[in-house]
């Protein structure tokens, strides 16, 4: 087990393409931390790097202080699970998990008894004989995990380790997964660009775009105060509501309301500034009458969540969606009011969050984020 | 046997039954008038050819002379003494020296190392090396023998200009060893291509599994290149294997000689029937190279056949 400390990571490929620009991270020890982003945002890379798959154009990686930056990967004491599992068809179950100790010459007794184990506690017990081929898709990410474990390493890197599992399958291994990271204790970064998935399983989530992290937090903070409008639209299975609105007379006006200027923004907004509101629809709440500082709109589309459902407003600054409670799904037609709840609304100005929480401020300069 | 799979073999078989045997409805001679020009073909240029060198090989049939207007049965003769001639021993073990040498470990090692260490190279670097290397196989077997013999040549050969070495006649020391290096020379773009898509279906997530557990190259190449490429591995060593065994080029440049001395089977058979004009002993030696041709393939379709039957499951 082992922190890793990114320091100034950069990775240009040929070409001109620049993966990674001047990234910094910290990622504590028996931490699990999920590397989240759209496709191209680097965060591959960025897994690649630490891996050692991909060597950096400059900056530094560092397991536990100690800098592994120009090791080859078979040296670091990495484990990785690729995105296609990587299991070799030609060998039985257990030969793959054995694999990396044969590499490193293990005695034949030691490492099938050690790769027993691992198939055991990844609940492969029965299996060990069969081939890649004879198993279903989650049996493979599994025995790709065993293989990844087996040789006790000090970091653990997961590549979208869930993405090639059907849904109904994911859940099961996503809450395997977070079970055998607690119980490991082991550093574990994984990739994903499923926001849902990152906020089930990791204790902290990096938010990447072209090449930076933009918010780094627990998914909490990631989720209830994203640090800027890429963070907001990014996270959140229905999209945060993002609407364009002035500041006024001490109040900002915005959508056809006029709500008063959030605890944190207070003192931070000139007059006539131009900003974005942002609230999401699991903090608004439905109105069938006019409230005070509520978005007024007309209801156009419901769609049903299950538990819940989905309530699209057609308002003056454009459509808010609201999240409604089950059986009291408002009528299409009918006229409606959003109504925040208290401490719920952000400010955006430029981009970014207008906060004077200096933590979170002081946090992604450390980290070397933009801040 | 097995039962109908589609509704299309149902209607195939009821006509069976009214005459016509076979699924288009043609009956036997129209069908059969079908495949006849192609049959001709196969016979008179496979066929018949084959058959009249197994009757040739019966016979003293020569180029020339009596023997040539009215050729005599002479039984098993020829093999008998094609069998018990030194030079056809010598032929053979020379031959031998020439598939092992320059097809097995020469064009298929190198061209496996060249496509190996070609795979991660820049576009440019890399292309560069494939041209010349096929350069070196579609250019016309003339041509290269011409190129050969002005490289080897013992006064003002490009060799021995470039090692400082005049007069060695590189031809006449080591005839084996330069036509054993030309045929490398000559033939290693096919394996490499081969090899170069063969390594193309190896995953590089694979690759990158075997790196992270600290494989070094040699393991990496047996756990993980060598068991996806198993099939390309016999392809390339049947299809070089019979080509370097059949090969005539050598002749164009030492002519079978010094003294024999680089008479491979395909110039021994050349020189009996032509050269020495015994059509009759070169078609029993033609015979014999035919079925060690055979024993080839078959040792090839064997190893196939192991490979298929070992990974069960894996696809």
């Amino acid at each position: 087990m082992a922190a890793i400390t990114v320091r100034g990571l950069t990775k240009v490929y040929p070409g001109g393409v620049r993966a990674l620009d001047a990234l910094g991270l910290d990622v504590a020890d028996g931490e699990f931390f999920a590397l989240l982003g759209p496709s191209g945002c680097g965060k591959t890379t960025l897994l690649r790097t630490i891996a050692g798959l991909e060597a950096a154009s400059g900056g530094t990686v560092a397991f536990d202080g100690g800098e592994v930056t120009r090791l080859p990967p078979g040296r670091r004491g990495v484990g990785m699970v690729f995105q296609d599992y990587a299991l070799f068809p030609h060998m039985t179950v257990l030969d793959n998990i054995a694999y990396p100790l044969r590499v490193r010459r293990r005695p034949r007794a030691d490492r099938h008894a050690r790769a027993a184990d691992a198939a055991r506690l990844l609940g492969l017990a029965g299996l060990e004989a069969r081939r890649p081929g004879e198993l279903s898709g989650g049996q493979q990410q599994r025995v790709a995990l065993a293989r990844a474990l087996v040789a006790e390493p000090r970091v653990f890197l997961l590549d979208e380790p869930l993405s090639n599992l059907d849904a109904r399958l994911r859940l099961e291994a996503r809450t395997r997964l977070k079970r055998l990271q607690r119980d490991l204790a082991i550093t574990t970064v994984f990739v994903t660009h499923d926001q849902a998935e990152a906020l089930a399983l990791a204790d902290r989530i990096a938010v990447m775009e072209a090449g930076r992290i933009r918010q780094l937090g627990t998914p909490e903070e990631v989720f209830r105060r994203p640090a800027n409008v890429f963070a907001a639209s990014f996270i959140g299975s229905t999209p945060m509501n993002l609407l364009a609105g002035t500041v006024r007379d001490g109040r900002v006006a915005v959508a056809g309301a006029e709500l008063p200027v959030p605890d944190e923004a207070r003192g931070r907004l000139g007059e006539g500034e131009e900003i974005v509101c942002g609230v999401r629809p699991e903090y608004l709440d439905y109105a069938s009458e006019a409230t005070e500082g509520a978005f007024p709109g007309i209801v156009s589309v419901v769609e049903h969540l299950g538990g819940s459902a989905l309530v699209t407003l057609d308002g003056a600054g454009g459509a808010v969606h609201v999240v409604v409670g089950e059986g009291r799904e408002p009528e299409p037609g009918a006229a409606g009011w959003a109504v925040p709840r208290p401490g719920r609304v952000l400010v955006y100005r430029d981009g970014e969050l207008v906060t004077g929480g200096e933590e979170e401020e002081t946090r992604m300069d450390t980290t070397g984020g933009r801040r | 046997m097995a039962p109908p799979t589609s509704p299309r073999a149902d209607v195939a078989a009821e006509p069976a039954r009214s005459g016509a045997d076979d699924a288009a409805g043609l009956g036997r001679a129209r069908a059969a008038a079908f495949v006849a020009p192609a049959l001709v073909l196969v016979a008179v240029f496979l066929v018949f050819p084959a058959l009249w060198t197994l009757y040739l090989g019966t016979t003293d049939y020569r180029l020339t002379g009596v023997a040539a207007s009215e050729p005599r049965f002479v039984g098993t003769a020829n093999y008998r003494d094609v069998l018990g001639d030194g030079d056809f021993h010598r032929s053979l073990w020379l031959t031998a020296q020439f598939v092992i040498g320059s097809a097995v470990l020469g064009q298929t090692l190198l061209g496996f190392a060249v496509a190996w260490v070609m795979r991660d190279r820049p576009g440019p670097v890399r292309r560069l090396v494939e041209g010349l290397v096929l350069l070196a196989w579609i250019l016309p077997s003339s041509v290269i023998a011409f190129l050969w013999i002005a490289l080897l040549d013992r006064d003002g050969g490009t060799l021995n200009a470039l090692l400082g070495t005049p007069g060695t006649a590189w031809l006449l020391d080591h005839p084996m060893g330069c036509v054993i290096v030309f045929n490398v020379w000559h033939g290693t773009a096919f394996s490499m291509m081969l090899y170069g898509a063969a390594l193309g279906n190896v995953p590089p997530s694979h690759l990158e599994t075997a790196a992270l557990a600290g494989a070094s190259t040699l393991q990496t190449l047996r756990d993980v290149v060598y068991p996806r490429v198993r099939g390309h591995v016999l392809t390339s060593l049947l299809l070089v294997g019979l080509w370097t065994f059949n090969d005539f080029t050598p002749f164009l440049i030492t002519a079978g000689g010094p003294d024999g001395r680089s008479e491979i089977m395909s110039v021994y058979v050349y020189r009996t029937a032509l050269g020495d004009g015994r059509l009759g002993a070169g078609a029993a030696v033609s015979l014999i190279m035919i079925l060690i041709n055979l024993a080839i393939a078959l040792v090839y379709l064997r190893a196939l056949r192991a490979r298929r039957a070992a990974p069960a499951g894996a696809s």
